[in-house]
């Protein structure tokens, strides 16, 4: 293997790892968000919820 | 149970989060495109950089090797700092924090590896060598396995919390151990030639895309560690929330 191969390896894997690690927490704090949309149409709200909007 | 003096921490509780979310709502736009606009100067630098005279056109694997296993410390390291918030002032952050940083830390020390073996391919003649350099660092990668199963396998987040920080704690001797492994222990790795005490041994042609992405790579880490923080604290409302639903359907019921 030529010596540019290794470092096209090297770079490949950041990008792989990288792009993975931030494709997966913007797709979880998505999905967190659409849960609490979900329950506070269906009416459930956090105690604190009051208290914050006072604040 | 007397409700009054319940009633200011659990305010605090929940109001620093929500804090929090609003001071970052603000902070990542700007953090984020920072970690962008260095990294591409950086990785445009880093490519501009001269050749190695001995290591030749494999030298540029150095401008993601070294921050990463930078950031698998750094990392460590804010997470061990998390836990004393944990352990000493119960911050209602710090065990947000510790969950969030340790896929990332997991993530940056499996990449320091890789590049690290990949580099080491080429130069050294092997892959992997069970040195001490080399293998502290694959003790790491497998304690923020250890940390990462530990904040997810318990239902009571109490008790996650304070066990993920005492075994947080207890790793952190780790951190020194792989710093100095390469001056204390006979290794293929080379010395430190960056941090050192008489100054870089690195050429500033190179030493600097190597800091630019190196500070790249630390703003990144910020930009993903907030954005962490903030979906682990979504989480537990989410579980709050399904609790209180769930003890008012019991409410109806009954």
């Amino acid at each position: 293997m030529s010596h540019a191969a290794y470092v096209a390896i090297a770079y490949g894997a950041a990008a792989l790892l990288i792009g993975g690690l931030i494709v997966w927490i913007i797709t979880d704090q998505r999905a967190r968000k659409r849960e609490i949309a979900e329950l506070e149409a269906r009416g459930v709200r956090r105690r604190a919820k009051a208290k914050e909007n006072a604040e | 149970m007397n409700n009054a003096p319940a009633q200011p921490s659990r305010w605090m509780a929940l109001a620093n989060p929500t804090r929090f979310i609003a001071l970052t709502d603000r902070l990542l736009p700007w953090l984020g495109t920072a970690a962008a606009a260095l990294l591409a100067v950086g990785l445009w630098l880093a490519f501009q950089a001269p050749e190695d005279y001995q290591q030749g056109i494999t030298v540029r694997i150095m401008y993601v090797h070294v921050p990463a296993a930078w950031l698998a410390m750094f990392c460590y390291t804010t997470m061990a700092a998390s836990a004393l918030g944990t352990l000493v002032w119960k911050h209602p952050l710090a065990d947000v924090s510790l969950k969030a940083a340790a896929p990332i830390g997991a993530t940056f020390t499996a990449l320091a590896l890789i590049t690290g073996s990949v580099w080491g391919k080429p130069m050294w003649g092997t892959w992997w060598v069970w040195d001490a350099r080399l293998t502290s660092v694959f003790v790491l990668f497998l304690m923020y396995l250890g940390i990462i199963a530990l904040t997810r396998s318990m239902d009571d987040q109490a008790k996650a919390a304070k066990a993920a920080a005492i075994m947080t704690l207890v790793g952190f001797i780790n951190i020194p151990i792989i710093k100095f492994s390469v001056d204390w222990w006979n290794t293929l790795h080379q010395p430190a030639s960056v941090m050192r005490l008489d100054g870089p041994t690195i050429h500033p042609s190179m030493l600097w895309p190597l800091i630019i992405c190196a500070l790249g790579f630390t703003a990144l880490f910020l930009t993903l560690h907030l954005m962490a923080m903030r979906a682990e604290i979504w989480r537990r409302r989410v579980v709050a929330m399904r609790r209180m639903s769930a003890r008012r359907a019991e409410r109806q019921a009954s």
